[in-house]
Parts: C-alpha cells; sequence; structure tokens
C-alpha cells in the first residue's frame, strides 16, 4: 500500500481495513522512534498544523500536540473558551482566518456531531477530527484496536465488549467500526437506557448482564458515564450503575479467566471501574496514552503525505 | 567482453591491500546485462571485510549499521564474514531505516512506507560505519548522517558501499569502501540481488 484512500481523517467509517493497517505498521515505526533517546523525525518541518478544540480536552489535545511536535511540524493551538467563538464568529469564518495565515491541517474537536465533514466541504486544509459530539473519535478508536493488536498479536477474531454509556460515546462507534473492519466482534454492554434504539443494525450484540459480557469476551472497553452529556437521569443513582456495571475484582474474581482491560480516559475512579483494577497488570490504559502519540503520529505523517 | 573485471580469483586476502581500481564497463545492447557473478561478490565482500579490519582491528568500539531497506543484506553478509571467517568476537550490527529523514517527503514517488529500525546499542563517541548495496544520488546517506544523531554523538562515521554509481551524486558524499565502481547513465538501473531475499547473489544492470 502506497497511500491512505482518504484526504481526511473524519471518521473511521470512510477507512478501508487496508488504510488501518497501514496506519498501524506506520505506528509501528513510530513508536520505535518516540523510544529514541532523540524522539523526534524532521518529517513535517515544511508543515503547520492548527489544533482547535472547540471543546475542552486534555490527554487528546496533548497527544496531538506532542505527536506534531516529534514529527517536528509547526503548531498554533486554539481553544473556543478564549477565541471570537464566543463573539459570534462562525466556524467556517474562523477556520478561514486561521488557514489564512497558511496552515496546511487542522486537528477539530468540536461539539457537534458532523462539524469535521462539513468543514472539510468548506475549507481547502486536511481535517483530522478529535471528536466531534457524540459521533466519532477515530484517533482514539485506532488506538485502541492498536493496543489491542500489540497486545494480544492481531485484533481478528477477538471479542471485545464495550461497557457502559454507550449512547453518548463517540468512542464506542468508531471502535465498533475500527474492530468490526480489523475482524473483530463486538459487543455493547450497559444499562438499557444508555444503548442506542438500533445499535444491532451496526452489528453489534447487546448484553445487559456485566458478568456474562465479560465471560464471553477478550478484551472489555471501560467508558466514563458522560454527565455533562446528560440532560435527563438515565439511570436512578450512581449507586445503583457501580453496583450493576462497575468493573471490580469481585465480578473479575466470578468470571474466572484473564481479559484485557481499556479505558478511554479520564477514569471515574470508583465508578466504572475500581482503583484497584485500573491500576493491575491487565489494565492497559497507560499504554494507549503511549500509543496514542504512535497512531496519531502515523495519522498525520500518512495525511500530511497528501498536501501539494 | 563486456564485463572487464580484474583480479577476480585472487586471493581475497590479498585484494585488502590493493585500492582496487577496477570498474565495470558494458555493453548497452544486451538487458539486463550481469555485472558481477556470485563467485565475484564472494572474492568482493572478503575483500571489503579485510578492509574493515584494516581499520577497526577487534571492532571493539566499531559498530555497523546496514541502511535500510537493502543495505542490511550486504552487512549481515559482511559481519557473517567477519565473525566466521575472520574471527572477530562481540560484533554489533543495526540496521537504520532514513524513511522519516528523507528529503523527498511529499515530493512525487517517495516510499511512505518505512522499514525496522533496530538499534539496540548506544552508538555514542563509537565508530560507526554505515553500509548499502547501492551508492546513487547520496541523499539516502545524507538521511541516515541526521537520522543516527537521533541515537547518540559517534566519535566518527564511515561508509561502505558495495556498488559505487559514479558521476550521479547530488551532495558531496563519498564511500571509504567500495565494492566496485559502475559508470551507468540516469535511465539504467544497477538491481543487486541477495540470495537470501531473491534466491541468488547476483547484479544487474537493467536499462
Amino acid at each position: 500500500m502506497s497511500e491512505l484512500s482518504v484526504s481526511h481523517l473524519l471518521g473511521i467509517k470512510d477507512l478501508t481495513p487496508k488504510d488501518i493497517s497501514f496506519i498501524f505498521d506506520t505506528a509501528d515505526h513510530f513508536k520505535e522512534v518516540i523510544n529514541r533517546p532523540i524522539k523526534k523525525v524532521p518529517s513535517l518541518r515544511d508543515i503547520t498544523i492548527a489544533n482547535l478544540f472547540f471543546e475542552n480536552s486534555t490527554r487528546t489535545r496533548l497527544s496531538f500536540e506532542l505527536a506534531q511536535k516529534r514529527l517536528s511540524a509547526d503548531v498554533v493551538n486554539f481553544s473556543a473558551a478564549s477565541s471570537s467563538v464566543k463573539k459570534g464568529e462562525t466556524l467556517v469564518d474562523t477556520v478561514n482566518n486561521i488557514l489564512a495565515m497558511k496552515v496546511d491541517m487542522v486537528v477539530m474537536r468540536h461539539p457537534l456531531a458532523g462539524a469535521g465533514v462539513y468543514l472539510s466541504k468548506k475549507v481547502d486544509s486536511v481535517i483530522i477530527n478529535a471528536g466531534d459530539g457524540a459521533h466519532e473519535h477515530p484517533t482514539q478508536a485506532l488506538l485502541d484496536s492498536y493496543s489491542i493488536r500489540q497486545e494480544l498479536g492481531e485484533v481478528a477474531g477477538k471479542k471485545v465488549v464495550i461497557v457502559g454509556d454507550i449512547l453518548h460515546s463517540r468512542v464506542a462507534l468508531s471502535n465498533i467500526y475500527a474492530l468490526q473492519k480489523m475482524g473483530a466482534e463486538v459487543k455493547v454492554c450497559g444499562p438499557k437506557t444508555l444503548i442506542p434504539k438500533y445499535i444491532e443494525s451496526l452489528g453489534v450484540s447487546v448484553e445487559l448482564n456485566l458478568e456474562k459480557a465479560l465471560k464471553w469476551c477478550d478484551v472489555a472497553n471501560m467508558l466514563r458515564v458522560q454527565n455533562e452529556r446528560m440532560d435527563i437521569s438515565y439511570f436512578p443513582s450512581t449507586r445503583e450503575y457501580v453496583d450493576q456495571y462497575q468493573l471490580n475484582a469481585g465480578v473479575l474474581q466470578k468470571i474466572d479467566k484473564e481479559i484485557l482491560i481499556m479505558h478511554p480516559g479520564p477514569i471515574n475512579r470508583g465508578v466504572e471501574i475500581t482503583s484497584e483494577i485500573a491500576d493491575s497488570s491487565n489494565a492497559i490504559i497507560l499504554d494507549q496514552v503511549e500509543n496514542g502519540v504512535a497512531v496519531r503520529m502515523a495519522v498525520m505523517y500518512l495525511l500530511a503525505s497528501k498536501i501539494k | 567482453m563486456d564485463i572487464i573485471l580484474k583480479s577476480t580469483f585472487v586471493d581475497p586476502c590479498l585484494l585488502c591491500i590493493f585500492d582496487l581500481g577496477v570498474f565495470t564497463t558494458y555493453n548497452y545492447t544486451m538487458n539486463p546485462k550481469v555485472l558481477l557473478t556470485s563467485k565475484e561478490i564472494d572474492i568482493i565482500l572478503h575483500r571489503l571485510a579485510c578492509q574493515l579490519i584494516e581499520n577497526h582491528l577487534d571492532f571493539s568500539n566499531t559498530v555497523l549499521i546496514g541502511l535500510q531497506p537493502r543495505g542490511v543484506f550486504v552487512t549481515q553478509r559482511i559481519a557473517q564474514l567477519l565473525t566466521d571467517c575472520y574471527g572477530v568476537k562481540d560484533l554489533k550490527i543495526g540496521s537504520l531505516d532514513t524513511t522519516f529523514f528523507s528529503d523527498d517527503f511529499r515530493r512525487k514517488g517517495s516510499p511512505l512506507q518505512a522499514n525496522k529500525t533496530l538499534i539496540d546499542f548506544i552508538v555514542e563517541d563509537k565508530n560507526v560505519v554505515f553500509i548499502d548495496d547501492v551508492l546513487y544520488t547520496g541523499r539516502s546517506v545524507r538521511a541516515a548522517l541526521t537520522a543516527i544523531q537521533s541515537f547518540g554523538r559517534p566519535s566518527s562515521i564511515e561508509f561502505l558501499t558495495f556498488i559505487d554509481r559514479r558521476f550521479s551524486r547530488h551532495l558531496p558524499i563519498m564511500p571509504n569502501y567500495k565494492g566496485r565502481k559502475v559508470d551507468a547513465i540516469a535511465d539504467e538501473r544497477v538491481e543487486v540481488r541477495w540470495r537470501e531475499n531473491q534466491g541468488e547473489d547476483i547484479v544487474y544492470l537493467v536499462k
């Protein structure tokens, strides 16, 4: 494979399995680079990237910024809180103003689903979606599948359960697409109110009982309950959620098998997962963070090759 | 006579004491042209190994680094000779990929796909010998000179090439050790095949 089939990374849905494998193979090399004494390559030295975060983010923004700096790109950061967006400027105007300063690539997080797709049609720049509302978070899904491949050898044939707030999660949707494209079987598990109504149409099965779901799976990806996106109460109390869906030593003892535990962060310790399990040897949460930089370097390197 | 080869069947140990002024000329009408046979390749590898020993003695402070993708085969072959035929012990060899350090990223035809870099030793204050199969424009050597800095500051860097295509350099880069000089025009390609990946040791000139 000589290049990606897409010119933007708006969602996993647009990628082919070959694209994903190409990103993973390239990420392998970048992972070696970021473990060198000097962790930098000059590939993107003539590329300028704008990170536009219209919604809060810590690890994704840091991970992107670090990946850009490791690739020697010039980086400008923008957060909505301190911008003219507050003064009523439209998204396209904001971005076109930034592009007028000769920016080649835009990494954008936005609270509205489809913001990346919209922008890619309106402006002349490579767009990378760093999360758009409850739609997609493609680089998170890539790094999750990449971490599974690293730990278990391959993604194909593996059984992965995504547990928690599926309804509000862009991570869940992108993960479902990525895992299925790489040949994994996917199940979602959580309170019925947090499982979207027609999720089966994506080819995933639903399990309401955490213990049964864990007995079935090789990998459990625990999602955070996104209180900030909940306008109504989706379950009676946090205590009840903990009782039914928390990953803890008790439930892991019952399933009597070793499973890989993942979490996209930030963790609500004591809610979806206990500290004891989050810090255990089966949890690869910090490996996911390390892999995130390598995967994002691969994505930006491969997309930058298309900038003429 | 298409191939003029001096000293082909001389004892390889003697070869190392001469700076071989040999180079290959060829007849353009035949395609592809065999530049070097397996036997000739073997003799040249022995000579290169001996020349390395002359300068690096027991290799205690020297590391051999093959440039990906094709320099690794020459490196493995020379390392094998040094170890098996000349008794060099604890030879350190590695491979270095220069894709991310290339100066033609985003230019037409530049490959995106990287190869494995494997340097599991410190190069700080070491004598580094880069090894490649064909020296052409010199751009991958330039990239390698930058890439190696990620692993420390070597005491010195030398360059060994199996085939030196003269008169085609884009940069002021000269090899310290060369197997065979070849004069070829721009639209010709020197193809070095190794038995490890292509079943036979042979060098072709392909038009």
